[in-house]
């Protein structure tokens, strides 16, 4: 090695070119493969979005299938009203509930999903005809047993009956809670109702230790217990007047005549409020 | 590291001198990435890749490091290269980046890379190192493959996602071993994998450091 090494104007020189090179890789590196990672993420979110409407097929081709039957729209969670406020397509909930402007926080009871901050607006996307959409999928997110799982919930056009749910992200336990994505717990959730025929914005729908039994339950992962409360807790709250509530509210109002008349005669008195 | 010939350099890491098992090197991110053997392949790759890149450019240049930065200068070498990787797996391989989350990252943490970038790159040509820096990740990568081998097999019933033994939550026999998807069954597969390789090579069972006095009487343990 040579003597002057070490010298004060060595190690500077060799300290600032390696970060001018290392820098111009690495940037590069990263400005070159941006558009091709967001295509993944966008590709990634939207196969998630028709898997939980169960319209995926390997093989098929998400864009077309994607844009042909499904429309976004942003929703206000407090009212339940579509808004034209922001873009379906640019807008990021996860994002908004973080910025004091389009956000709120949470506080103790009332954060059952362990979320700590919500946004003010969120994104829905419909499938089939956006004014009557046979289903309508909606965003989740909770803590899990380690961390944060975000997800998918899609529910049919009356706003009460469940057609599937799915996680994109979430870091449970490999065998046990992470079967969140097990296609055959998944098979569980179809047809499962979200609310009773009370008319209020609690959501009835949770997990259930040793066997479902009404359609209001659905089997807890065996093994994980604290995913199948975390699982429990981000519907309660995203179902309820807090999350989509007030939203899925407008569907029911829509559905509900024909069902009373489906019904027995005698439910019509109790649900005639 | 008197004699230097390149199939030495390329294929003693992987049974003779292999990282993990000898070395002890590297174990964090063999516990975390090992449940299923599709991730293990990937990370085995990324840290082949960056050991060998970060092995050659660390020795290309090594007639230049002031030796009062180098390890600086060493750690900006690897955590450029990382994150090179990080970007190229979110670009080309998607599902797979999210499956190995933090860990790609963590590859600048691995002591593999910064051992051999400090221990053989910083004294050896650059062609030498580059083959070292291979070997190295191979002796790596085969030690997570057959980590990941027996986790996966054993507790997801399938090997590369392929089901072997058919798990009863998919209606099969099979009832999986949960504590195998658990990072600390990573410990005892590690574990067993070098009393293995130590039986087939007794030279490199180490010898005690010191030998615990006999302690027969109580007495003698207050």
């Amino acid at each position: 090695m040579a003597q002057g090494n070490n010298s004060i104007k060595k190690i500077l020189i060799v300290a600032f070119s390696l970060c001018i090179v290392c820098s111009v890789i690495v940037s590069t590196a990263a400005v070159a493969l941006r558009p091709t990672q967001q295509l993944n993420q966008e590709l990634d979110r939207k196969t998630n979005i028709l898997n939980v409407a169960k319209l995926y097929e390997p093989g098929m081709d998400v864009e077309e299938a994607f844009n042909e039957q499904i429309t976004g729209r942003v929703v206000e969670l407090e009212t339940g009203e579509y808004t034209d406020k922001y873009d379906a397509d640019e807008y990021d909930g996860f994002e908004a509930s973080r910025d004091p402007a389009t956000g709120r926080t949470l506080s103790g009871d009332r954060d059952i999903a362990g979320l700590s901050r919500v946004e003010n607006y969120s994104t829905v996307y419909l499938v089939g005809d956006p004014d009557s959409p046979e289903q309508i999928v909606l965003p989740i997110r909770g803590q899990g047993l380690w961390g944060r799982m975000r997800g998918f919930l899609s529910v049919e056009g009356d706003g009460n009956t469940i057609v599937s749910i799915t996680y994109y992200e979430h870091s449970e336990t490999p065998g046990l809670g992470a079967e969140v994505n097990n296609p055959r717990w998944q098979a569980q959730w179809e047809g499962k109702k979200i609310y009773d025929d009370e008319g209020d914005l609690s959501p009835e729908i949770h997990l259930t230790k040793g066997g479902a039994s009404s359609e209001y339950e659905v089997d807890a992962l065996s093994g994980a217990t604290l995913t199948s409360n975390g699982v429990t807790n981000m519907l309660q709250f995203w179902l309820s007047e807090e999350g989509f509530g007030p939203y899925l509210a407008r569907f029911r109002e829509n559905a509900e005549p024909d069902d009373a008349e489906d019904t027995d005669t005698n439910f019509n008195d109790v649900e005639g409020a | 590291m008197a004699d230097v010939n390149a199939k030495g350099v390329l294929t003693a890491p992987i049974f003779q001198n292999n990282p993990i098992a000898l070395q002890i090197l590297g174990i964090c991110s063999a516990l975390a990435v090992t449940t299923s053997m599709s991730v293990s392949l990937v990370m085995a790759l990324a840290v082949i890749f960056v050991t060998s890149l970060s092995n050659l450019f660390v020795s290309l240049i090594r007639n230049h490091i002031p030796s009062a930065i180098r390890i600086i200068v060493q750690m900006t070498i690897i955590a450029s290269l990382v994150i090179v990787v990080d970007q190229i797996l979110k670009a080309y391989a998607y599902e797979m980046s999210k499956q190995l989350s933090v860990f790609v990252g963590l590859i600048i943490t691995n002591c593999i890379v910064m051992g051999r970038a400090e221990g053989f790159a910083m004294s050896n040509t650059p062609g030498m190192s580059f083959l070292d820096g291979i070997g190295n990740g191979l002796g790596y990568g085969f030690v997570l493959m057959v980590v990941g081998f027996f986790r996966e097999l054993l507790g997801a019933g399938s090997v590369f996602g392929f089901t072997v033994l058919p798990t009863v939550q998919d209606g099969g026999w099979y009832i999986g071993n949960g504590l195998l998807l658990l990072p600390p069954s990573a410990f005892f597969i590690i574990g067993l994998l070098i009393w293995v390789l130590r039986s087939i090579n007794p030279e490199q069972v180490e010898e005690n450091e010191f030998k615990m006095k006999e302690n027969t009487k109580p007495k003698e343990a207050v």
